[in-house]
């Protein structure tokens, strides 16, 4: 597939001399793999991220709706401080900070998963708030009327009926987080934009590494968005 | 209709004294009342009168302002109560049935009872089985709700709410919200759940029903229990002139 690509990048670039990119794939053959290997970095990272974003979204959602005054304010502050601040800025924040106070010295990866799921669970929590006040709220009336209690009513009937409604939502959340996850190469994570970096610089060929990264996350992102329509049909489907 | 050796076991449900507002809007006003194990009461009167409002204070669905409730002669209403052990033992069928939609007829209805009542699955199944025949859906146990006509699904609701061998069962227009077709098959599987001897309280506007099936009418008013009458007496001879009213409207 990468042979044909170049081919036919190769075509394109002779019927478009005008345009004088002599665009030359042969030089970062040898570190194909190299960059390849991102794909998984960034994949770990984002799906990592999208999990943990998730469970820590739900639980602030849960915050955000108790009546327990304590948790709602923490909640919505939180939401707020996170959704207000530029996730390049926390990113930073985290890799730089965490050495200096606690002496551990943190990973690009690992600095980067907790700032993107602790980002993310903010913008998920909002998602999830919505769908689980958009659940119909006799059942929970007729939960409390079995003698059912909060938490198995929580995980057993408002929040499987809730998280159907806001799937294709949680899926678009992934996808910016994919989008997002390139930001990690500013700390040092030797993501997929990385790792086309680092060749570029090593090869001084700067312009052919960033073009297969970049038809690589636009071919991930689609196979999400097809994920995330087909998801959306299914559920319509099924009323 | 109250043996003598009654008296000496507690009514299923007493109400004394009960108030409801909600913000300044007094809804109920000093409702004082008895229901004994085994009637079936019949709550009717206009609507927004604060019926359903009644009901939902009986399984703290909504708390009183003020006054106390008791069920078996325990109070529920002190602050102490664990309201879910009270609810267990006080089923409601609602107006639009609330059936969980996610989950199958048979789930439905072993759900409260695995959960809440800790039974063991095959038992829980088994006894969700056998009360799905008795309402006339044994066929429909794997179905999902989504599937179910109006008069179908008021009927799991019932064996749902019996799944957890429930004292006093409560019923807030359970019929109100079906095809005129279907009411039928709800009003007779209720009346099998009375002649079962279960204790009853039927917020409705089908005045047939109230009339045969149950031992009281509480005709609401104004926040109170304005008549409390068989209905032989109810029907033929109402004392007051809103309920001569309400009655020339209903029937
Ligand atoms: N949660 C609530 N908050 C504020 N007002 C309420 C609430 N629930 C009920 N009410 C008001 O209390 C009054 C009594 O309501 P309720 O539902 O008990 O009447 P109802 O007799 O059941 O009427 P219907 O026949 O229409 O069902 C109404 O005016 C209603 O608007
Ligand atoms: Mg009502």
């Amino acid at each position: 597939m990468i042979t044909l690509l170049n081919t036919s990048l190769d075509r394109f670039s002779d019927t478009f001399l005008l345009a004088q990119m002599n665009l030359d794939f042969s030089r970062i053959m040898p570190s194909l793999g190299f960059i390849l290997g991102g794909i998984v970095v960034t994949l770990q990272f984002t799906f990592l991220s999208a999990i943990l974003g998730f469970f820590w979204g739900t639980i602030l959602a849960l915050f955000k709706i108790s009546k327990f005054k304590p948790l709602y304010w923490f909640g919505m502050a939180y939401t707020s401080i996170f959704r207000g601040t530029p996730l390049l800025v926390t990113l930073s924040l985290f890799y730089f900070a965490t050495p200096q106070l606690t002496g551990y010295d943190i990973s690009g990866f690992q600095a980067g998963v907790i700032t993107f799921s602790l980002n993310s669970g903010a913008y998920v929590s909002e998602v999830i708030r919505a769908g689980i006040l958009a659940v119909d709220r006799g059942q929970q009336e007729a939960a409390l009327s079995l003698g059912v209690r909060y938490k198995p009513m929580m995980l057993d009937i408002i929040l499987p009926q809730a998280i159907k409604n806001i799937l294709p939502a949680l899926v678009n959340e992934s996808i910016a987080l994919l989008k997002d996850s390139t930001l990690v190469s500013t700390i040092g994570a030797q993501d997929l934009l990385r790792r086309a970096q680092i060749v570029g610089a090593e090869k001084y060929v700067y312009f052919e590494p960033l073009l297969i990264v970049a038809v690589i996350y636009y071919v991930m992102v689609m196979v999400l968005t097809l994920a995330a329509n087909y998801l959306e049909f299914q559920l319509r489907k099924s009323g | 209709m109250m043996q003598p050796q009654e008296q000496a076991t507690p009514p299923a449900i007493q109400v004394d004294r009960l108030y409801k507002s909600f913000g300044s809007l007094k809804v109920l006003r000093e409702i004082t009342t008895e229901i004994y194990k085994g009637e079936v009461v019949a709550v009717i009167g206009p609507s927004g009168c604060g019926k359903s409002t009644f009901l939902r204070c009986l399984n703290l669905l909504e708390m009183p302002t003020s006054g106390k409730i008791y069920i078996n002669g325990e109070e529920i209403t002190n602050p102490n109560t664990d309201a879910m052990r009270i609810r267990q033992n006080v089923g409601m069928v609602f107006q639009h049935f609330h059936l969980f939609p996610h989950m199958t007829v048979l789930n439905n209805i072993a759900y409260a009872p695995m959960k809440v009542k800790k039974v063991a699955k095959e038992e829980a199944r088994e006894q969700a089985r056998d009360l799905l025949g008795k309402v006339g859906l044994g066929e429909k146990a794997d179905t999902y709700p989504s599937r179910l006509s109006g008069g179908q699904k008021q009927r799991v609701a019932i064996a749902r709410a019996l799944a957890m061998n429930p004292d006093v069962m409560l019923f807030d227009e359970p019929t109100s919200a079906l095809d005129p077709e279907m009411v039928k098959e709800v009003l007779e599987v209720m009346k099998a759940v009375s002649d079962t001897g279960m204790t009853m309280a039927v917020v409705t506007h089908e005045m047939g029903f109230a009339r045969e099936v149950a031992d009281r009418i509480f005709f609401l008013d104004g926040g109170k229990i304005a008549e409390d009458a068989p209905p032989s007496e109810f029907f033929t001879a109402p004392k007051s002139d809103r309920a001569k009213q309400f009655l020339e409207k209903m029937l």
